[in-house]
């Protein structure tokens, strides 16, 4: 309680030293009316913006620590941008609750495989993960890939392999997934622009 | 968005249709809320729900789903039957005096050149009149009628063809009252003045039909009768869905286009001259912009961003590596092919396609036929788990699907850095916060390591064109984690060897390994490479500007040109010449966007003109497209250059109602319907109820199922119906109820509710059954259906997005 | 900074006198119901904030979710569809603590400093010093405090007392997308709502006015209402709201018997709202009150 409270009045830059407060007439066992304490103190504040519809609103980040060596960044609140000119801080149901989607218990937190015909999932390492994947592409480019069509014209393509894009990823991720894409050859993609 | 958000706050009227602003964008709504309040706008909702923004409408008017283009070609032919339109600006800034074809002809609901069996249109008729090539120049011009007389020009046309959308016409097809109906029109009529705008916010509720692009076209047709392109406070907003789906559309993740909207080549352009120049278009009227004809410029450059030396004027620019397509790859063809056992490997990037894409039991078997699917995603998606029973919710054999599954923990965007487009076009920089749980990655390392994997292998053991592969540019300083700020700096572009001014080639514009300042100083000769010609710019030599901060607003339009940064050349009012007239002068001062000062175009945004183009040298508006002006009449659309009402694939009325007697006018006849789809469509004797889903303020698509927060305010899935439904149904308010199409069922719970109106469809009684789509068998929301379980596998013909939003089916309590 | 509430003007229970020389600005959260498209982004921004997470229910066939105010619901919104001349209208009214110049909770409250009024209006539960009797729930004209089945204490909204302390908005204040919620000082507020009112008179809405029910003295939360003359139509907002006759009835027994046996028989029978069995008054509890009435 009186830590809180000395926290309280540092931020409010009320003056008041710890030892005030019982010049105040208030001794510690009795009730105290004092407000909970401001959170964000010295939270850690960064910029970025709602992954959901696109307005694209700002949103403020804070996270624990002040990014010292030791002191690991958690994510403990979030709340709208003022600066940002859409939005002017305020923030949807969905916006205003993004805390528990970062937080979700449904996160995936390492590479899964499920074999074929098996009723479960197996963690595996992010080399065997992409390696076994990168194996059955390559197989299967190679294998179905279309270098001429009947009449004989190039068309370079591989039919076979499909890829659905993410929307809300961000532009860097999708430029660099259509490169890679394109140079495979791939012309079975899309994104949920569509959907 | 032609326009953006904080636009919204000029308009004098929003109409509100085919979307739903204030439950899906609450925070872009705002600006319909200020318009309110310091503009006294008003606020017109049309939808066939009383929806959470006809909650705070000046007026709603109900309409049934699948009936829009019904409504707003009634609305045209009010404004042309009242003369209730912007006179100067359609004769000037619209192709109405333009002469068409004498050949074309509209009969008994088809459009000339229809092929009933391949289900297309030769579109040959559908073209302008020509004046004979000049013998010196070539040039040829298309044939004006200034006065608007002739009776083939555009305007007699459009005249013609919505003569038919006569508001009793339109009360019969939509259920609209007819006072209702009028009592639109005459509220859109007030902004043809010069000095009124109208906006239009509009989403998924126009766009997933079998008829999607044309209820927009339709609306694009009222918004330029009206001159309300280019104005503040004006202009065709689309309000798009997620964070970043402007963004990656823009970088065009698409089988049929490269980044920037550049069409891919596809078998019949053989060699890199015929791709080229066939879509780099001739201008149709003397002296306009044309802008696309700086196609070579923005292809070139796309070519060298991504293949370095590799591309040069010798090979081509390593045009033979770009695959050449041979159809259509959208969404819907890809599982069409998937399920025909034609797709052996996918991967789903932050997409959940059991879910999201139409008929969940056809893609379900789509996904068991894959030899190996990966998903990345931030969260366990219902798509990962397609092969795992979860009692009804997902009836599936887990022994008998024997399709590999990878799942791949992916960053969420706190964890990231990067930039996101918004619907209003202005990419924004945001900041990663934390690391992602667990050994979450971030999917620019995902897919850069697995292409590390495989150049490595093709590098060891060769394989089938290894070359673009092996020259694919990548100059990150980790191979394996490019950084967002390389990759954002490749797409605005680079010079590579020193550019020089058009206008005095001695003068050096842009030194080599410099960043650009903009599309305008690509080259098509290798100078150059930019990875998306539209986000030209973006990150010039003075940094990143999409990560600018400073939303200072001195005009009080709420352009902020200092706030990020907006495509193309952080423009933030598309066809804003439009906003003034032929003179240059403000069609409202009060509402300046730009003007002609005497010797430049200047104001208050980027002008979308050259700047130095006098208004005397009548340069058009509508700079993209080679007439240079607005298309009242559009032959690139594939059911037609006039939009036309045609019934949703499932109806509940036998007939088209404007084409009784042609069966082959009932749905849109250029559709793309696969087989054994078409068979699956219900008939209304069976699905006797009009079925439209659409989404809930309280969740996003099926992320937020997943969020504890959002589970707690809409916990469990339900239906809504009408009252007068419910009682002859015998449902009451919080029943179990079953709802079926001929695809499948789903249980829920049941609304019942005074907004969802019953309404009078030619003579007879028709309800609506509304259902939300948030649920699935995976989230912290308890386990629901996957309302797509429901909804028909066919789509709009231009763009083939699904026609979830109207169809088919019948209720009863379970 | 004026908006801080460590002034405090009066305390459940206690005789001692409140600090009077300090000079604060009373502020106000004003709801504009003819704005609020009741998307529940203040029941989030609400729990968000305050770190409280209520429990997944089920849908009983309307939208309002969670269905009433809990210990871990603090504001929720209240969906009524009327038909108004004619003409559907669909009343969504945030509901939520009103925070009362003069406060039936605290009036009503045996336990020394567990209600708190501040200087600038707030009215704030510590819930360290409550004792869970419930009386709160009684004193309040708008049934708003709910008690926790968990800790057997009363919750409710705080205006994020802690957010007001520091300069800045309460978190659904500052959340609300169409600025339905707006908060400020209690003048500004007014001045705002009579501005609404007139936009709202113009678009035809004659009854429209400012909910601020004098029968509790005015409220820190107040409402701009299209229909001010019927609240009840939102969803049975009271008309005419005043303290319960129970707890003056109550002060006026008690003052002159002030027994335990009062207080766990007769009292309790009268405070019927309780919901879980109270934790008993004490004896020290009871003379508390009784200094208190006797002044």
């Amino acid at each position: 309680m009186q830590v809180s409270r000395r926290q309280f009045f540092k931020i409010c830059g009320a003056g008041l030293s710890g030892s005030s407060i019982a010049l105040m007439g208030y001794s510690p066992t009795s009730a105290l009316a004092e407000v909970r304490s401001y959170k964000l103190a010295h939270a850690t504040e960064t910029r970025n913006m709602c992954p959901y519809c696109s307005v694209s609103c700002g949103v403020l980040i804070y996270t624990t620590g002040d990014k010292s060596k030791n002191a690991k960044a958690d994510i403990i609140h979030i709340e709208g941008d003022p600066d940002n000119p859409v939005n002017r801080g305020t923030l949807c149901p969905k916006g205003a609750g993004l805390l528990d989607m970062v937080k979700s218990p449904n996160r995936l937190k390492f590479p899964e495989v499920r074999e074929p015909g098996s009723n479960e999932w197996k963690r595996i390492s992010w080399d065997d993960a992409l390696t076994r994947i990168a194996k059955h592409m390559k197989a299967d480019r190679d294998a179905n890939f279309i270098e001429k069509n009947a009449a004989g014209v190039t068309v370079n393509r591989w039919p076979t392999f499909g890829f659905l894009a993410s929307s809300a990823a961000n532009n860097e991720t999708g430029y660099l997934s259509h490169k890679v894409l394109r140079s495979l050859g791939a012309v079975a993609f899309d994104t949920q622009a569509r959907i | 968005m032609t326009n953006h958000w904080v636009d919204i706050k000029n308009a004098d009227l929003v109409l509100i249709m085919g979307g739903n602003a204030a439950e899906a964008h609450p925070c872009g709504f705002k600006w319909v809320i200020e318009a309110k309040k310091d503009r006294k706008a008003k606020l017109v909702t049309v939808d066939p729900r009383f929806t959470r923004s006809a909650a705070v409408s000046d007026f709603y008017a109900p309409v049934r789903a699948g009936s829009d283009i019904a409504f707003l070609g009634g609305v045209v032919n009010y404004l042309l039957e009242k003369d209730k339109i912007h006179h100067d600006y359609v004769k000037n800034y619209t192709n109405a005096g333009f002469l068409i074809n004498p050949d074309y002809k509209f009969e008994d609901g088809l459009f000339s050149g229809y092929n009933p069996e391949k289900r297309n249109y030769a579109k040959a008729t559908w073209g302008y009149q020509m004046t004979e090539a000049d013998k010196k120049t070539g040039e040829s011009w298309v044939k004006v009628d200034p006065t608007l007389q002739d009776p083939n020009c555009a305007f007699q046309l459009l005249k013609k063809h919505y003569s038919r959308y006569t508001p009793d016409m339109v009360s019969k097809v939509t259920g609209t009252p007819k006072e209702a109906f009028l009592k639109v029109c005459e509220m859109i009529a007030e902004t043809a003045a010069a000095d009124k705008t109208m906006t239009i916010l509009y989403a998924l509720g126009w766009t997933q039909h079998s008829v999607g692009s044309q209820n927009i076209r339709t609306m694009a047709i009222i918004q330029t009768l009206l001159g309300n392109m280019g104005m503040a406070g004006g202009g065709i907003n689309a309000l798009r869905g997620h964070a970043n789906v402007q963004g990656i559309t823009d970088m065009c993740l698409f089988g049929a286009n490269l980044p920037g909207y550049i069409a891919s080549p596809t078998e019949a352009d053989v060699d890199r001259k015929t791709y080229v120049e066939k879509r780099t278009p001739k201008a149709l009227r003397p002296g306009q912009m044309n802008f696309a004809q700086n196609f070579p410029k923005w292809f070139t450059s796309l070519q060298k961003a991504w293949y370095g030396n590799a591309a040069t004027d010798k090979n081509d620019f390593a045009y033979e590596w770009l695959p050449k397509i041979d159809g259509a790859y959208d969404t819907l063809a890809i599982f069409e092919k998937m399920h025909q056992g034609k797709i052996n490997g996918f991967v789903c990037q932050g997409f959940n396609p059991l879910a999201s894409v139409s008929n969940k039991k056809k893609v379900g078997d789509a996904l068991a036929k894959l030899k190996y699917l990966v998903v990345i995603d931030p969260l366990a998606t219902d798509t990962s788990e397609f092969w795992k029973n979860h009692g009804e919710f997902n009836e599936v054999d887990a022994s008998k699907i024997a399709t590999e599954v990878f799942r791949l923990p992916a960053d969420c965007f706190a964890e990231d850095t990067g930039s996101f487009t918004n619907s209003g076009r202005v990419i924004q920089w945001h900041w990663k916060a934390a690391d992602g749980p667990g050994e979450s990655k971030g999917d620019i390392e995902i897919i850069a390591t697995l292409f590390q994997k495989l150049k490595a292998m093709y590098a060891k053991d060769g394989g089938k064109l290894p070359d673009p592969i092996m020259n694919l540019t990548w100059a990150h300083r980790i191979p394996t984690k490019p950084s967002s700020a390389e990759l954002l700096m490749e797409i605005s572009g680079k010079a590579l060897g020193d550019v020089f001014d058009p206008k005095d080639k001695t003068k050096v514009i842009a030194k080599a390994g410099e960043q650009l300042a903009g599309f305008a100083q690509l080259r098509d000769d290798g100078s150059t490479s930019c990875g998306n010609w539209i986000y030209g710019g973006c990150w010039s030599q003075a940094g990143n500007l999409t990560a600018r901060r400073d939303n200072a607003d001195p005009s009080g339009l709420g352009q902020t040109l200092l706030w990020g940064f907006a495509w193309p050349a952080n423009r933030r009012i598309i066809y804003n010449r439009a906003s003034c007239d032929l003179a240059g002068k403000p069609w409202d001062p009060k509402r300046t966007v730009i003007r002609w000062t005497g010797t430049a175009w200047a104001g208050n945004d980027i002008p979308d003109m050259r700047p130095d183009a006098a208004p005397d040298e009548n340069v058009m508006p509508f700079i993209m497209t080679p007439e240079g002006v607005a298309r009242l009449f559009a032959p690139g659309m594939a059911e037609g250059p006039f939009p036309e009402h045609y019934e949703p694939f499932e109806t509940p009325l036998d007939k088209n109602p404007f084409h009784p007697g042609n069966p082959k006018a009932l749905n849109n006849p250029a559709a793309r319907v696969y087989k054994g789809d078409m068979e699956v469509f219900g008939k209304a004797k069976d699905f006797p109820y009009v079925c439209t889903t659409y989404r809930l303020v309280e969740h996003f698509h099926f992320w937020t199922k997943h969020a504890k927060i959002n589970a707690v305010l809409q916990p469990e899935q339900f239906v809504e119906i009408g009252e007068e439904l419910a009682r002859e149904k015998g449902i009451a308010n919080g029943d179990r109820v079953k709802v079926r199409s001929n695809r499948g069922f789903i249980k829920a719970v049941a609304v019942v509710t005074k907004r969802i109106p019953t309404l009078m469809i030619d003579g007879k009684k028709t309800h609506t059954v509304g259902i939300p789509i948030h649920w699935g068998f995976k989230g912290l929301t308890k386990p629901g259906f996957i309302t797509n379980t429901l909804t028909p596998y066919v789509g709009d013909a231009n763009s083939q997005t699904p026609e979830f939003k109207a169809f088919l089916v019948n209720i009863e309590k379970a | 900074m004026a908006l801080q509430s460590l002034d405090i003007a009066r305390r459940s229970a206690t005789t001692t006198p409140a600090p009077g020389v300090r000079q604060t600005t009373e502020v106000a959260k004003l709801i504009d119901v003819s704005t609020c498209i009741g998307c529940k982004a203040c029941q989030v921004a609400c729990m968000e904030w305050n770190d409280v997470r209520d429990d997944v229910g089920s849908c009983t066939g309307i939208y309002d979710n969670p269905v009433d105010l809990t210990a871990k619901s603090w504001t929720v919104m209240r969906y009524a569809e009327v038909e108004e001349k004619g003409r559907l209208e669909w009343l969504i009214r945030k509901d939520g603590c009103m925070h009362c110049a003069d406060p039936g909770c605290l009036k009503a409250c045996p336990a020394p400093g567990a209600i708190i009024q501040y200087a600038n209006g707030i009215v704030d539960f510590h819930q360290e010093n409550c004792i869970g009797c419930g009386y709160c729930i009684t004193g309040c004209p708008f049934n708003v405090p709910r008690i926790s089945k968990e800790d057997s204490k009363a919750y409710k909204c705080t205006l994020c007392s802690d957010r007001v302390a520091v300069g800045q908005a309460p978190a659904c204040a500052k959340a609300c997308p169409t600025g339905a919620i707006q908060f400020g000082s209690k003048e500004q507020m007014k001045d705002y709502a009579a501005k609404r009112v007139v936009d709202l008179k113009m678009r035809g809405y004659d009854k429209v006015g400012l909910y601020d029910p004098q029968g509790v003295g005015g409220t820190h939360v107040m409402y701009v209402l299209h229909h001010a003359d019927r609240p009840e139509l939102y969803k049975g907002l009271a008309a005419d709201p005043g303290i319960s006759p129970l707890v003056s009835l109550w002060k006026g027994i008690a003052k002159p018997v002030a027994t335990v046996a009062m207080a766990a028989v007769a009292l309790g029978s009268l405070f019927h709202y309780v919901m879980k069995g109270p934790n008993e008054v004490s004896k020290e509890l009871e003379d508390e009150m009784e200094k208190e009435d006797a002044k």
